[in-house]
């Protein structure tokens, strides 16, 4: 009979005891809002360390989110008012609508500004180009990797059309054990943001088709860009027996256990194999329709840094962004967080090789950004989604380009 | 003593605590989401009733509709799947093992309702990774009873990824139904069946023709806590395939349909009212079908008493 | 194939039938939570290579866990998880008892209401008032703190604890309270040193019933308390192999981390949960 109420009350007095206990976010402190996961230890290990010997009281917290849960976790946690002092951006229309909800500071007096040029602001803007919300972190690069192994075992060399491109694929299927390409559609934006995004400015021109799918004079049902999806539609036989069920991080596995040829990345991927992969790798952009052809990329204005209107440390969010800004930061970023290409106007040496290598593309290749980056999202809440879906359906045949094409420029219509 | 001539003072203090956080942090919730569904969100935050104009979106607008119907239909094949899987094996489980009879008994059930106290995210990612086609685990196993053809990446594919994502959920779930048949069968009393037996019923004519009549109304309460469960499931779809709930929205129930809406998804934007109107429908379709869980089954069914 | 569900001596082979499929579905039921803790031993090759073996002196290692320790508060998100799940079945046990004394004892004007409005709770799953609950939470500025998902699961748990107790309390016998109450002793009094203790079997069951749900809970955690401060296990866990979802050691590891504690409690306390959970057989 006792041994129940004591037992009870030995429960509450435990929980009342730690609940009391309540850490509070120190003036002095920065917490950091990402979906960069993977570079938390470059953060922690490297970056913060670098900004610490120059600003000791400053005490800096990277707490990331995956990729695809960060736009809306964000959006509860600033909410909520539980969101970090400093903010990654996404760029264009994500932060822009950020912005207007009041949710993040106006930068334009911040000083490190200035060493950004016009076209790396751009990203971050209003539309009437008068206030900057974000400064300007990076831009990245997609194309694909190689295991260089891999290719002089079997005696290839890097395909510069897309004939040479499905010759190589034929011969890694036909002649090894690797699988041709590691590429899954279980998580979906890969197939957009990486490939149909990636190989696609090829057929319509960079930012020409772009400029004319946001003005409206082409239509995602024209054979530009119906084109790449029946092009991405013939790598089927060359992926893995379960991509269907292969996420990311799979992809990423396969490729880095020496298990997969080619991968379809991502700069920022660059970082990822050095850590895990056991041989040397290398990058090629996307195959051109014939030889001679003008060769298009996307080098997307990726990641910028904002300020949080509801922080309560906002000096030091912007001694912070400062220092973003300074070549410190650009060699520092560029170099560790391999991959990324800072956007400031610092002339920095990249020692990677391959993120070199990549680099070296803007002076092939003319550069575009990401599609439907710009404008064409905005008021529809799917159009993002259902470009992931067409892009996995169209892989995994179960849509064809044109029905795909049509899905999304219904969306376009609205 | 007592301000109210009715309710005497310890009466007051028994109920207030309790009754008082139940009514702010659950049944006024409940009744807010209702009333927000009725109201629009514009850029600046402020809200406007709207009647039910959300209603009218979400059910008749393609932009939602599509997605929302999806959505129903797939929580339908989800709840299917458990009354055709989870409650029969949870049946046939209970009925085994309520024999006193067999050895080890006791060891079978404890062990088989271990996966049930497991957190459903912990759940969904070991299933994911013995799925995992780069892992191999799952055709290996199949190939020692010779069916590795058949291994495919059941989760990545549309036609089967709802129904492996519910036989996972049944795995993890099936000890609940199991304790409370079992719990039942138990409460029928030995006489009953031993008559029956003397009569020279064979066990299997006592099991369909006294047992089953008698936990008839277990049975009943059976479906609807699964129907409830099932139609406020959300984390496994979560935790497998995330807030998408891929591929191309196969696996889309209502559970994340209302996530999706309420905090938005990569550059979609959440809507605090829609999420209030896709909530609230949710709250309509289970208030349905607890109704006509009473008036119709249990109405029907005469409880045994003891 | 239910024949197979009564003992009949004469038949051997049923019997051994019956063993052969609960032995399987055994087997199927814990089968994969043993690969997870094995392959978590093991190195990154021999996770890849040989699946299914157990670790060898070649394929043991422990970076999993080392990684998961090094970059993860793992102790930290449990200690979170106990004050929150015993936090609130405290409350859920003593207010509902509360509430189930004064339904089943007292007559009093709005008694058959009060009911009712406890019941709403077990039908409506209290998920679909979050919008307004994250509203509150944040007017009353206890966004991530751990006495927001207490009250919250205070909220969820205490209809259906207040169902199981009333039931209970309904049934014991008028005689000791009356002897009580011509003692005048206290209706406080009697409820704390008379009936709490004799709803003790009850109270189990609605412990049972109580915590599963709130230690697995990811959904008010994302949403309530998603920060480090008040981080639960499954929160913690979803988070960090959202973070390292290519690095399977620290995976396996921080899977085989959130199960083995419950493990152990379970074959600890097995016998009471199951008691619990069939308390209302007599037999």
């Amino acid at each position: 009979m006792k041994q129940i109420t004591t037992t009870l009350s030995a429960i509450g007095l435990v929980t009342t005891a730690f609940m009391t206990y309540a850490p509070q976010a120190l003036a002095g402190d920065l917490s950091i809002e990402s979906w960069r996961v993977d570079d938390k230890s470059l953060w922690e290990t490297k970056i913060i360390p670098a900004f610490n010997a120059e600003h000791p009281n400053i005490k800096v917290k990277f707490a990331p989110t995956a990729p695809t849960e960060y736009n809306a976790s964000l959006n509860t946690r600033l909410t909520g008012g539980t969101a970090g002092d400093l903010i990654a951006c996404r760029p264009f229309d994500v932060s822009l609508d950020l912005f207007k909800k009041g949710r993040l500071d106006k930068l334009n007096d911040l000083e490190g500004m200035k060493n950004f040029p016009d076209v790396a602001k751009g990203a971050w803007q209003t539309d009437d180009k008068a206030t900057t919300y974000c400064l300007p972190m990076a831009s990245v690069m997609h194309g694909f990797f190689y295991n260089k192994e891999i290719f002089k075992e079997l005696g290839l060399s890097v395909p510069k059309t897309e004939d040479e491109f499905f010759k190589v694929l034929e011969t890694i299927k036909s002649k090894s054990k690797y699988t041709p390409i590691s590429l899954g559609t279980n998580d979906g934006w890969e197939m957009h943001q990486i490939v149909y995004t990636g190989v696609g400015p090829n057929y319509w021109k960079g930012e020409e088709g772009r400029q004319a799918l946001i003005t409206g004079k082409a239509k995602m049902t024209d054979p530009k860009f119906t084109a790449p999806y029946e092009y991405i539609a013939r790598w089927n036989p060359y992926l893995s027996k379960g991509f269907k069920a292969q996420t990311y991080g799979d992809s990423q596995n396969l490729f880095a256990l020496g298990r997969a040829a080619i991968y379809a990345a991502g700069s920022w991927d660059i970082a990822h194999f050095n850590k895990n992969a056991e041989f040397e790798f290398g990058a090629f952009y996307p195959p051109v329709k014939k030889s001679g052809d003008t060769c298009y990329i996307s080098d997307h204005t990726d990641i910028g840094m904002g300020i949080n209107s509801a922080s309560k440390n906002k000096e030091d969010a912007k001694v912070f962004l400062n220092w973003l800004a300074s070549e410190k930061f650009a060699e520092l970023y560029s170099n560790e967080v391999t991959g990324f290409f800072s956007l400031s106007n610092h002339k920095i040496t990249i020692k990677d090789k391959v993120a070199n290598e990549m680099l070296g593309w803007r002076n092939d290749c003319k550069s575009t950004i990401r599609l439907n980056a710009q404008i064409l999202n905005r008021g529809k809440k799917d159009l993002e989604t259902t470009f992931w879906n067409v892009g996995a359906g169209v892989l995994s045949h179960t849509m064809t380009p044109e029905e795909g094409a049509k899905k999304i420029q219904a969306i376009l219509d609205k | 003593m007592s301000w109210h001539p009715k309710i005497p003072l310890h009466v007051f203090v028994f109920l207030v605590p309790g009754v008082l956080i139940y009514t702010i942090f659950s049944a006024w919730p409940l009744i807010d989401t209702l009333l927000l569904s009725l109201y629009e969100q514009d850029d600046s935050g402020a809200r406007h009733f709207v009647g039910l104009a959300n209603y009218n979106i979400l059910l008749f607008d393609n932009e939602w509709s599509n997605g929302f119907w999806n959505a129903m239909w797939n929580n339908l094949k989800f709840f299917v799947i458990h009354m055709l899987v989870q409650n029969p094996i949870s049946l046939l489980i209970a009925a085994l093992v309520s024999n006193r009879m067999l050895k080890g008994a006791n060891t079978y059930r404890t062990l088989i309702f271990f996966p049930t106290l497991l957190s459903v995210v912990i759940v969904g990612f070991i299933w994911q990774l013995i799925l995992n086609p780069l892992w191999g685990v799952s055709e290996t196993l199949l190939g020692y009873i010779g069916l590795d053809d058949y291994f495919d990446a059941w989760l990545g594919m549309e036609p089967t990824a709802l129904i492996t994502i519910a036989l996972i959920s049944v795995w993890q779930f099936v000890g609940i139904p199991l304790m409370l048949i079992y719990t039942a069968l138990l409460g029928i009393p030995d006489e009953l069946s031993d008559a029956a037996y003397v009569d020279g019923a064979s066990p299997r004519r006592i099991f369909w023709k006294i047992k089953l009549p008698l936990i008839l109304p277990t049975l009943g309460l059976v479906s609807i806590l699964t129907f409830i469960g099932n139609f406020n499931a959300f984390d496994l779809i979560y935790s497998i395939k995330g807030g998408l709930a891929g591929p191309n929205f196969s696996t889309d129930i209502l559970g994340t349909f209302f996530y999706r809406t309420f905090f938005g998804f990569q550059s979609s934007l959440g809507s605090p009212t829609m999420g209030a109107t896709v909530a609230a429908m949710m709250f309509f379709v289970i208030l349905v079908a607890v109704m006509i869980y009473f008036y119709l089954v249990q109405r029907k069914l005469q409880r045994y008493q003891l | 194939m239910f024949s197979s569900l009564f003992n009949s001596s004469k038949n051997r082979g049923n019997s051994a039938f019956i063993h052969l499929f609960l032995l399987a579905y055994t087997l199927l039921a814990l089968f994969p939570v043993f690969l997870i803790i094995i392959n978590a031993f093991k190195t990154r090759k021999g996770i890849f290579n040989d699946p299914l073996a157990l670790p060898t002196s070649a394929t043991f290692s422990t970076k999993g866990f080392e990684k998961v320790m090094a970059n993860s508060d793992f102790f930290h998100y449990f200690s979170n998880s106990l004050i929150i799940t015993l936090g609130a079945l405290f409350f859920i046990l003593l207010l509902g008892a509360m509430i189930a004394w004064a339904l089943s004892e007292y007559k009093f004007f709005g008694s058959s209401f009060m009911r009712f409005f406890m019941a709403i709770g077990i039908i409506v799953p209290i998920r679909l008032g979050s919008v307004s609950i994250l509203e509150t939470i944040v007017s009353l500025d206890l966004v991530n703190t751990k006495t927001a998902l207490i009250l919250v699961y205070i909220a969820q748990g205490l209809p259906m604890a207040v169902f199981i107790l009333s039931e209970f309390m309904a049934q014991i016998p008028k005689e000791l309270k009356e002897a009580a109450r011509c003692d005048d002793v206290s209706e406080y009094k009697i409820f704390f040193q008379i009936i709490l203790p004799l709803t003790r079997p009850a109270i189990a069951t609605v412990a049972v019933f109580s915590i599963i749900p709130i230690w697995n809970d990811l959904w008010f955690p994302l949403i309530l308390a998603p920060g480090e401060e008040a981080r639960t296990v499954t929160l913690g866990v979803q988070q960090f192999i959202g973070q390292y979802v290519t690095d399977w050691n620290s995976v396996l590891a921080s899977l085989t981390l959130a199960v083995v504690p419950v493990l152990i409690l379970y074959m600890i306390f097995s016998k009471h949960i199951i008691r619990g959970l069939t308390a209302g057989a007599v037999k």
